[in-house]
């Protein structure tokens, strides 16, 4: 049981302010009236001396508890941000647990008052943010990203992150988490498998399904996925079903708007996928598989194509040959798409957050600010090997795996042509149940109108419910 | 003395009874109390709403679903692991017949005793690992793998157990036979070795078949343990969320695929943590505990019988 479950670490529904920014107006609940906590309010907070150098005024011996969803990054990379916080700090105890399990460690923590300063809020068994920002649970981060720099003191934080970043983590009006990562979304393959079999990167539909007859001939099953987990499929069927529909139809998706169901794209995206099943390019088993399960058999060969975000790499990184060369890649494009082929699902995920009754919120903020800092980025790239928010900290000198360097260039092809859902976050149960319903579509125990059927009729019960 | 005697029983009971009281019954008092708020599980801000969570709940078809499976478990669990438990411990105490007629297990049962009662011993987190591997859904599964050798099965289109909504929840209940009948075959050896061997002596000599002498000596002797090991079961068979959760198929605490492998447990946690429905949930939580506490009280009611003193 490889218990963690990725899907979830792109979490969720930060998405809504920059779905505003995009103008799109989606912005749903816009009777989110509470803003987050402020952080000075928990009454036995630390707080010293205000500096240049210490922003945030963090008491230099007060202890700092870091809590890190332990999962496809791993938290090899926490610690070197921990390293780089005892430079500034060194008698500060910091306290390092790794879990992943963050609602079991944090909720009676939190409902305690008592709780540590930073979490990684991600993973499976990660609180919602709407949900602790409602309850005041989340401290304002404005003041870190007026905060300097640590590279350049003449900077404010907020000026070195990716365009995005302050929009995603904003909820409710305020700044309050800091999403840290930044994932795209699409196929992988293997460069030496293609090489060495004279294939190359399908970049529509049609020449998806005949090179993957072309690859079943070969003896290779042409598609895997995470069927244990049906997030990742519903992903790639969402990115096909957008690209066809452009941005119109990701806001009516995110508006829970059901009619969406009835039109060309979502039926465009559910019948190409079904064609994987009907013409039987599956690999045997792979919709009984665990997210590793499948993707270790890609990495043996077995399969030429997986989908996932990129965080692939990282987890995989000791089943993945050192001659794989894995190669991400756009979903292809179907007939009539309205957005590119080069348009990929992307956004700033794994959020961070200073709980608002922490003891050292400014210890907290400060690692934050580490974070934000061209060391933390670096640091990041080279132990998760995953990039950040942290505008143009890599420069040709930091040495990227194939897959890493595979997305910058996948996500510079794509400029603005970007995209990223946020139904994921407003509705968990559309997500829970079109899960359910692609299953069994990848299973062949339903057909495409079946599918839709089925998630209009979901996203009408998750509309009802209204969150 | 007679009138020291209750401070006396007080003095010991007052701990474990105040501790029981704040750790059992205040927890499932609260759990009452949230059932009947919209209370999301992670603040402290909730609202009344009556008995809603309630009346949503009994329309609630996947709660129906997951109802109707543990129903099954409720069935199943406990005839096939008693009935098992029940068949080796009278082959390994007195099923087998040696040369001089005396009452004995068969041949190699001091072995087979710890064998069989390895499964208790491992966590359930193991067991969980383990059968992923068992059920696995490709040819390195070993349920697969072995079909496969046998020539019963197409690599194309192995089973994929867990994934199968025809055999997801079988596959669970198989789980839970296996690592339980180790249990109540230790349950049931001890109990009939406290059966008089003159006993036995006397059904062989009367000319009475292995058959014969269970039906009609052993069973009714351990009625007792029967009984015991009924209502065990039965709570069992009510829970096994750590199964479902881990091993079946599903977005969120398994129960896939499309709700096949259910139980009220595992929809208990979607709602609870992943929904952020935790009063919902708590109402479940209530109509758990009372499913549980009605189906102890009738097993143990149903199964009375007679005492047989020896």
């Amino acid at each position: 049981m490889g218990s963690t479950i990725e899907p979830n670490r792109l979490n969720r529904r930060d998405l809504i302010k920059r779905a505003a920014a995009l103008g799109i107006a989606a912005v749903p609940a816009s009777g989110l009236l509470s803003a987050c906590a402020a952080s000075g309010g928990g009454g036995k907070q630390e707080t010293g001396k205000k500096t240049a150098t210490n922003p945030f005024g963090v008491v230099d011996n007060a202890g700092l508890e870091v809590i890190i969803f332990k999962g496809g990054f791993g938290d090899d990379y926490a610690r070197r941000f921990e390293k780089l916080y005892s430079k500034e700090f060194p008698n500060a105890k910091v306290t390092h647990t790794p879990t992943q399990n963050i609602t079991g460690l944090l909720q009676p923590r939190l409902n305690g008052g008592n709780p540590p300063d930073v979490v990684d809020d991600s993973g499976n068994a990660q609180i919602k943010l709407d949900v602790l920002q409602k309850a005041g649970q989340l401290a304002d981060l404005t003041p870190l990203l007026d905060a300097p720099s640590i590279d350049d003191p003449g900077k404010k934080v907020r000026d070195t992150l990716q365009p995005g970043t302050v929009e995603l983590g904003t909820i409710g009006g305020t700044f309050c988490t800091l999403q840290y990562v930044y994932t795209v979304f699409g196929l992988w393959y293997s460069g030496k498998l293609f090489r060495q079999h004279g294939w190359s990167e399908p970049r529509t539909w049609a020449d998806f399904m005949s090179l993957s007859s072309e690859i079943k001939k070969a003896g290779i099953a042409p598609f895997a996925h995470q069927g244990k987990y049906p997030y990742y499929i519903n992903v790639a069927i969402m990115d096909l079903a957008i690209k066809n529909g452009g941005q119109d139809f990701l806001n009516r998706v995110d508006r829970l708007d059901e009619t969406v169901w009835d039109e060309a794209p979502a039926k465009n995206a559910i019948e190409a996928v079904y064609q994987i099943v009907s013409n039987n390019y599956l690999l045997p088993g792979t919709n009984g598989m665990t997210h590793i399960e499948a993707q270790t058999a890609w990495n043996q060969y077995r399969a030429a194509f997986v989908p996932c975000g990129a965080w692939l790499e990282n987890e995989q990184l000791k089943s993945t040959p050192s001659d794989f060369e894995m190669t991400f890649m756009p979903m292809p494009s179907l007939p009539g798409d309205k957005m590119p082929f080069e348009a990929i699902r992307g956004g700033a995920n794994e959020p961070y957050i200073v709980p608002a009754k922490a003891k050292n919120a400014a210890g907290g903020m400060e690692f934050m600010r580490v974070m934000l800092s061209k060391a933390g980025a670096i640091a990041f790239a080279q132990t998760a090997n995953s990039l950040t928010v942290v505008k143009d900290a890599l420069g040709p000198d930091v040495q990227l795996r194939p897959g890493t360097k595979s997305t910058v260039a996948a996500l510079k092809a794509a400029g603005t042509n970007v995209f990223n859902p946020t139904y994921l976050y407003t509705a968990s149960s559309l997500d829970v149940d079109m899960g359910n319903a692609s299953s069994e579509l990848m299973a062949n125990r339903i057909q495409p109108a079946e599918w839709l059927k089925r998630v209009k009729a979901a996203t009408q019960k998750a509309k009802k419910n209204g969150s | 003395m007679r009138h020291r005697k209750y401070p006396f029983i007080v003095g010991f009971l007052i701990v474990p009874v105040a501790l029981y009281a704040l750790l059992v019954i205040w927890p499932y008092l609260q759990t009452f109390g949230y059932s009947l708020t919209d209370w999301s599980g992670e603040s402290t801000v909730m609202h009344f709403v009556g008995l809603r969570n309630y009346t949503t709940l009994f329309s609630d078809g996947v709660f129906r679903q997951a109802l109707l499976h543990n129903a099954l478990l409720l069935v199943f669990l406990p005839v096939v692991t008693i009935l098992l438990a029940l068949f080796f411990a009278f082959m390994l105490n007195v099923g087998g017949r040696g040369g001089t007629g005396g009452v004995q297990g068969v041949r190699g049962a001091a072995v087979y005793k710890v064998v069989f009662f390895f499964p208790q011993v491992l966590s359930i987190a193991i067991l969980a690992v383990l059968f992923e591997a068992v059920y696995r859904s490709d040819g390195g599964g070993l349920l697969n793998g072995i079909l496969l050798k046998l020539h019963l099965e197409d690599a194309q289109h192995p089973i994929e157990w867990l994934n199968d909504p025809n055999l997801v929840l079988w596959c669970i209940l198989a789980i839970l036979v296996w690592s339980g009948v180790g249990f109540y075959l230790v349950l049931f050896s001890a109990a009939m070795q406290s059966i008089p061997r003159e006993i036995y002596e006397a059904a062989l000599l009367d000319g009475a078949g292995r058959v014969q002498t269970f039906f009609r000596v052993t069973l009714p002797l351990l009625w007792d343990s029967v009984q015991t090991a009924w209502v065990y079961l039965a709570i069992a068979a009510m829970d096994a969320f750590a199964l479902v959760s881990t091993l079946t198929p599903g977005v969120a605490y398994g129960g896939g695929p499309d709700y096949h492998g259910e139980v009220m447990a595992t929809y208990l946690m979607r709602n609870f943590l992943y929904f952020g429905k935790s009063g919902y949930a708590c109402a479940m939580g209530v109509v758990i505990l009372f499913l549980t506490l009605i189906l102890s009280a009738v097993a143990l009611r149903v199964t009375r019988r007679e005492r047989i003193e020896f």
